[in-house]
């Protein structure tokens, strides 16, 4: 079946199989390979994307479901050279050890202070539940949300 | 982990959707949101040679005020139950279970169509449509009939939809109270998740309640007629404990 979707703002246009899974489609005929598969049972988000401007897990939708809709990926965030505020919150507050969590816990983010205008801690914590972290012990990965939270102006 | 390849199908009504399960038979599958099929599907243990995607039927996502009750759409997706102002303000339990499910990634794709109609005795949405003594509304080839929640779940993952009936509106009494069990119009309503092979009512507790037993007496016999199962996360007398603690916890939540 033909799709036709939108990735980080470029038209993409191909022939797949029903079968095949969007995060499969991201890295393999997109060959966008910042999203992860962690699990690949949608237990730990580490294939989080954006679907419409809301968190997704890409190992649970087929990219025919996706025919249409406008998809961000990790590489979307930075513009022109410039990491995303929550991409410079996560380093500058130590959020990552091995990495391997943060391109979904990114998203995950991003799609979460979409919907809050504030953000408590334990509302960080909650609106990340659906993303695993072996590494960091999550302490600097909420540190990081919440202070991207603070810093509005610049997220856009 | 990979699903066996099917032709799939996305419909923009319902009577085409019912056609092709009318053409297809026990073949097709219906696909909403797709967070209970797929994971079944990549693990084979669902092998349907067509997937009829209903996922972009946009007129059967709606929360509307029907006078006596709330009607939802079957493809109001968690996250539009979950910030509902409509069912925030008439049946806030089903606002408040519905940003319980998974995770917002889940709630962003599951509908509770899909939830009603999978029929997982483990899930949280049927149990509440359940306790509200809530109704069904399904189309299928001969029109339109309405299920009650009592009668819809048959056994583990078994409903009373037939495979050519599509699940169109879920109609639940307006209920203002919230907690894990509903109180409404002087009778309360106890639905258990994960008790048995199909979510149940606390039949028991229901009735000690109506005949003026405290809510710790009516919660002490929660678990009984039910036949929990055992697995990794709890045994069977772990689960019917948890569940007079689980029911007196509600119950107390409901009255306060
Ligand atoms: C990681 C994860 C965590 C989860 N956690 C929870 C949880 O905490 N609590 C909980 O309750 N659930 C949980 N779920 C299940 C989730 O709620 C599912 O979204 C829901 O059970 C199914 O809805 P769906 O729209 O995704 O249905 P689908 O997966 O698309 O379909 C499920 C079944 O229903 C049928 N169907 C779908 N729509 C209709 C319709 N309109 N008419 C007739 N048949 C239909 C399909 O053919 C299929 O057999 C979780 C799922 C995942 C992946
Ligand atoms: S890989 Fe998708 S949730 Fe783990
Ligand atoms: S940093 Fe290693 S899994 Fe999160």
């Amino acid at each position: 079946m033909r799709v036709r979707l939108s990735v980080n703002g470029a038209s993409q246009e191909h022939e797949v199989e029903p079968r095949l899974l969007l995060v499969h489609y991201l890295r393999e005929v997109v060959g966008l390979t910042g999203t992860n598969v962690g699990c690949d049972t949608s237990s730990c988000g580490a294939c989080t994307v954006l679907m419409d401007g809301e968190s997704i897990k890409s190992c649970t939708v087929l990219a025919v479901q996706a025919d249409g809709t406008e998809i961000t990926t990790i590489e979307g965030m930075a513009q022109d050279g410039a990491m995303h505020p929550i991409q410079e919150a996560f380093r500058e507050h130590h959020a990552l050890q091995c990495g391997y969590c943060t391109p979904g816990m990114v998203m995950a983010a991003a799609s979460l202070l979409k919907e809050h205008a504030d953000l408590t801690e334990a509302e960080v914590r909650e609106g990340l539940e659906g993303n695993l972290c072996r590494c960091t012990g999550y302490h600097n990965i909420v540190k990081a949300v919440l202070a991207a939270a603070g810093d509005r102006e610049a997220l856009v | 982990m990979i699903p066996v390849a099917f032709d799939y199908q996305r419909v923009s009504s319902v009577d085409e959707a019912l056609g092709l399960l009318a053409t297809h038979g026990d073949e097709a599958k219906l696909l909403a949101g797709g967070h209970s099929l797929l994971p079944l599907m990549k693990l084979r243990l669902a092998v349907p040679s067509v997937l009829v995607d209903v996922g972009r039927l946009h007129d059967l996502s709606y929360v509307r005020d029907a006078g006596d009750h709330v009607a939802i759409g079957a493809l109001t997706r968690h996250r539009d139950l979950e910030t509902s102002e409509l069912l925030a303000a008439q049946v806030p339990i089903l606002a408040h279970v519905a940003g319980q499910v998974g995770d917002p990634q889940v709630r962003h794709r599951g509908t509770i169509g899909g939830s009603l109609a999978h029929g997982d005795p483990a899930s949280d949405l049927p149990a509440v449509v359940l306790a509200l003594g809530g109704t069904l509304v399904a189309r299928g080839p001969g029109g339109e009939r309405t299920i009650e929640a009592r009668s819809f779940f048959e056994g583990f993952l078994q409903t009373a939809l037939g495979p050519d009936e599509l699940l169109t509106e879920i109609r639940v009494p307006k209920a203002t109270i919230v907690g894990a069990a509903a109180v409404r119009n002087g009778t309360t309503g106890v639905a258990l998740v994960n008790m048995g092979s199909t979510p149940l009512r606390a039949s028991a507790t229901e009735a000690a309640l109506a005949a003026g037993a405290s809510i710790g007496d009516a919660a002490a016999v929660a678990a009984e007629g039910t036949e929990p199962s055992g697995d990794l996360n709890a045994s069977p007398d772990f689960r019917r404990h948890l569940a007079t603690v689980l029911v007196r916890r509600a119950l107390e939540e409901a009255a306060s």
